[in-house]
């Protein structure tokens, strides 16, 4: 499988997420700069975390009008899945590619520590080798990552199964006002319409070897080799 | 230009010998630009001018060090064709001014030391002392300097993975703020400052100059007095998104042979990096000030050259490489401008308008001045005085002691803190010592940062040797060898005599430490003028301490596993109370002498203790340190959520005592008559103090506290405490 990394100034989980795609998809990982125009042809590509333009306007906003965004966009309507990180997550809200956005969180402090996700569908090639409802560990490190969407937004997610994972107690229940962020129905992953776009906060990419604490972030990447190969 | 004189000098923080001293050297009155060049170069910040002497003193080579003390930082051996570059630096007085900017500016600064020396940083940590938790502005500076740290350390994509943050009123006009930070290189793509080949084209870098931070170098180099609010406009702004553009700029034009030199414009900008790599290059220096790529029209050569605004570079390429350096910086939008040349002759000179605006010569700007100032022996602590015939049940004080400032978790502040970007972070904070593995190796390195000010209050020198032995048995908690140090040393105002004896006892303590240890000092920072109004911080030597795993496998941490089921003690039964934690709860002060620090049995049980790691033979391990045997224990409980039922002879001295070389490790029952005959061959005092099990810490008087009702008081003070509006 070809994958693409996009890299906007300021990006830094570019070289954490080629590395999982590297050693758990098997990929051949392309670094894409963010001034390019055109993205080489690839099978996938991933967004990564950081601080894109610094997040000197919001998060995620300057990077979405980057050259290269583009022809993501046109990938996307191709049907090439894209993941997005974090930071990426943010860009895909910016430009388009998701709904909602997200804010500064709760309690306006950067949260940098492993939470627990469950996971709300298995329907898509990102969460396939999941269960519905499976508990998983990984980090989160954001200043924004509260969702928020409007009520219409939020129904057609939920009714269209298009949550991919909620923030949630160690017992598994889901109680918004102890999520990580104040996310609504505490919210930690979207997919598009197409259930190929994937835009989540927490980081797979730093769950996925003995050595990280958690390997539960590796199958969303070992996910990807048979779907992709 | 404008003839300078003695006002001018003393304005510029200079003395009247000094003064002279200038005249002379140039032959005539210096001009108002030469004499900023030298009271920025002479400033106690840049030219070490009470502390050179007795700096001396300390150990700084062993066969894996690289580089020592006198370049951006030190650098270490790690095998594999790598090296280790890592460095501590103050950032106080503008982190009391200006909370937010002032911590974020001094990572920024760490973080450009280390990339500067062609390493990419891969870990960071900082070392936090507030006032007094109730005094008015401890809340704000708490709040703004950990919001600082992580704002340029998160951005930056570097993990922020340990320190330390203690509060005590006699920080509250002068908090500290200490920032290290630790990098990768190639053995083989270690960059130095030195500006060599005559005509080699002079370069400069990042962000533009403005009219922020002039003369800061100056400002840390004197005392605070009630006006200090109005220093505001020398605080520096930071931007970390320029600063992660120049580390990528730096890093990929240093994987060609473009760059012969290169130094980051820290304190004194422009002028020591120009100075400095002029120095070190046994050469001159000639810059254009109309080249220098400015934020404002019409600034001097004097504001050019004093400017300590941030993200910025000056480097000396390679003859004919300009434009290839070019071409990398413009992808990264940095500003990249020729301002200058290396020379032959023995002078810098500025240039603006086509006319010199300053002339003089290298070596005495660089050489700066030494002073042997006058010190007095400390005097001796006060006495412990007797301890009450009835004290709280121990369960009640460890309960107070975990729930109260000085022991508390400090989850709330590292929580702010990117500790997991660069999916390296083996072990975060709060344990012994950072682990961070190193790509493409099978190794790990360990990192922590240790002081403790009230020892060093007491008895410099103890102290000054415990903070080493400290730092030094962090390391082998984890499993780690360790390296080497880079230190930050801040003291008072070093013309107070009972300051400069501080100083120097510290220093001595530290260097029997690091001989002893073999653990050698490769880089470091002194901050002096820690002073308000008269009133001087405790001695804080910080030590930062990294050390090497070569098989990431075999390493150890504090929380207590399912495997294990047996409390061993190594290094004998605690039973000092002088500089305690429990004698601070109990006499609500600190009084007594600090433990006494035996380094033959440092070595010889941290050896002990390294040597089980490596065999496998233990399941978790914590040195005794703040609070004693009972607090260590209550940490292992709490990282693991197990509990322990212990069989000592719990007296306050055994349970609180705050003995050095001493080591609490968890084990299976299988594996305690094996460790039981090494530490007879090894002579190493060793006693089985407990069971590991349940769910409670149970003491053997058969009171008990749940672990859970633990965690819960021990997280719950920084966020009480930073949420009252």
């Amino acid at each position: 499988m070809k994958a693409a990394v996009i890299v906007f100034p300021g990006s830094n989980c570019d070289r954490d997420v080629a590395s999982a795609l590297r050693k758990y998809a098997s990929a051949q990982v392309k670094m894409v700069w963010h001034g390019e125009s055109a993205l080489p042809e690839v099978d996938f590509i991933a967004i990564p975390g950081g601080f894109a333009y610094g997040d000197y306007l919001r998060a995620g906003a300057i990077a979405a009008r980057s050259p290269v965004m583009e022809s993501v966009l046109k990938k996307a309507s191709a049907g090439i899945p894209i993941l997005g990180i974090c930071n990426g997550f943010q860009v895909l809200t910016e430009c388009g590619l998701l709904p909602g956005t997200l804010l500064r969180n709760r309690d306006l402090k950067f949260v940098c520590k492993t939470v627990t996700l469950k996971v709300a569908t298995s329907d898509s090639i990102f969460t396939r080798d999941f269960d519905r409802n499976n508990m998983v560990s990984m980090p989160i490190a954001h200043n924004d990552g509260n969702y928020y969407a409007n009520p219409e937004t939020l129904e057609s997610l939920t009714s269209e199964n298009r949550i991919a994972f909620h923030y949630c107690m160690k017992d598994g229940s889901v109680n918004d006002d102890k999520s990580p962020n104040g996310s609504q129905m505490s919210i930690a992953g979207i997919l598009s319409k197409s259930r190929r776009v994937l835009g989540m906060m927490p980081h797979p990419e730093r769950a996925t070897d003995l050595e990280h604490g958690s390997t539960d972030g590796k199958a969303m990447f070992t996910a990807l080799v048979n779907e992709l190969a | 230009m404008t003839v300078a004189n003695l006002k001018s000098a003393q304005e510029m923080g200079l003395t009247d010998t000094e003064y002279s001293r200038i005249k002379k050297i140039l032959g005539r009155s210096p001009n108002y630009t030469e004499l900023g060049l030298f009271s920025a170069m002479w400033s106690e910040h840049c030219s070490y001018k009470s502390s050179r002497k007795w700096l001396s003193k300390l150990p700084t080579e062993a066969p894996w060090v690289i580089c020592g003390p006198g370049e951006n930082a030190g650098v270490v051996d790690i095998g594999d064709g790598l090296a280790l570059v890592f460095k501590m630096e103050s950032h106080n007085h503008p982190s009391y001014i200006e909370p937010y900017q002032g911590a974020a500016t001094g990572v920024g600064g760490i973080l450009r030391d280390i990339f500067t020396m062609g390493a990419r940083p891969f870990a960071s940590l900082n070392c936090l002392r507030f006032g007094h938790e109730d005094h008015p502005k401890t809340r704000y500076l708490l709040d703004g300097v950990v919001a600082g740290i992580g704002g340029y350390g998160n951005c930056m994509g570097i993990p922020t993975v340990g320190g330390e943050c203690t509060f005590d009123a006699r920080y509250d006009g002068n908090i500290l703020v200490n920032a290290m930070s630790v990098g990768v290189a190639a053995t083989d793509g270690i960059f130095y400052a030195r500006a060599t080949g005559v005509d080699s084209p002079v370069v400069y870098v990042g962000s533009k100059t403005g009219r922020d931070g002039i003369h800061g170098a100056t400002m840390a180099s004197a005392s605070f007095d009630e006006d200090s609010q109005d220093k505001r406009p020398t605080v520096q702004v930071g931007d970390p998104f320029t600063e992660k553009r120049l580390l990528e700029a730096c890093l990929e034009l240093m994987s060609s042979d473009a760059i012969t030199g290169i130094q980051d414009m820290g304190a004194a900008g422009l002028t020591s990096s120009a100075i400095e790599m002029a120095s070190k290059g046994e050469g001159g220096i000639e810059l254009d000030m109309d080249l220098v790529p400015s934020r404002e029209e019409g600034m001097t050569p004097y504001e050019l050259m004093l400017s300590e605004s941030q993200e910025r570079m000056l480097m000396v390429l390679q003859p004919g490489s300009e434009d290839q350096a070019r071409r990398v910086f413009e992808k990264w939008e940095l500003d990249f401008s020729i301002i200058g040349r290396v020379t032959d002759s023995d002078h810098i000179v500025l240039k603006t308008g086509g006319k010199v605006a300053a002339s003089a010569p290298v070596q005495p700007l660089a050489d700066g001045v030494s002073y042997d100032r006058p010190w007095v022996e400390p005097p001796m602590p006060p006495q412990l005085p007797a301890l009450p015939a009835s004290l709280p049940a121990p369960l009640e004080t460890l309960s107070k002691m975990l729930g109260g400032k000085d022991l508390a978790s400090r989850r709330w502040i590292w929580e702010q803190y990117d500790h997991s970007v660069m999916a390296d972070t083996v072990t975060g904070p709060g344990s012994d010592a950072a682990v961070i593995r190193i790509h493409s190796t099978n190794k790990a390195i360990a990192v922590t940062a240790d002081c403790t000010p009230r020892y060093c209050m007491a008895e410099p020198k103890l102290g000054g040797t415990q903070a080493v032995a400290e730092c030094w048995r962090n390391l082998t908690c984890v499993g780690a060898q360790p390296l080497a140090i880079t230190d930050c040393l801040n003291f008072g105002n070093p013309e107070k005599p009972e300051v400069m004896g501080q100083f120097i006892r510290a220093i001595e303590g530290m260097s029997e430490a690091c001989s002893a240890l073999n653990f050698p000092v490769v880089s470091g920072n002194v901050s002096f003028y820690n002073e308000t109004e008269d009133s001087n911080i405790p001695p804080t030597p910080q030590i930062g301490g990294v050390g090497i795993l070569e098989d990431i496998d075999l390493r150890c941490d504090l929380a207590l596993t399912a495997q294990c089921n047996r409390l061993l003690l190594v290094g004998g039964a605690p039973k000092h109370l002088g500089q305690s934690l429990f004698a601070r709860n109990i006499f609500d002060g600190d009084f007594g002498p600090p433990p006494q620090v035996d380094l033959s049995l440092e070595q010889k049980n941290g050896n002990f203790v390294r040597q089980l790691i490596k065999d496998q033979l233990v399941t978790a391990c914590h040195d005794i340190s703040d609070g004693g045997l009972l607090v260590t224990i209550a940490d292992m409980c709490m990282a693991g959520n197990r509990g322990i039922t212990l069989e000592g002879e719990e007296t306050a001295n055994w349970l609180f005592g705050e003995d050095q070389a001493r080591y609490i490790l968890a084990t299976t029952e299988d594996a305690v008559g094996i460790i039981s005959e090494k530490a007879l061959r090894a002579e190493v005092n060793l006693a089985e103090i407990g069971r590991v099990g349940g769910t409670r810490l149970t003491l053997n008087s058969g009171d008990a506290i749940p672990i859970n009702t633990l965690n819960e008081l021990h997280t719950e003070w920084f966020p009480s405490y930073t949420n009252v509006s």
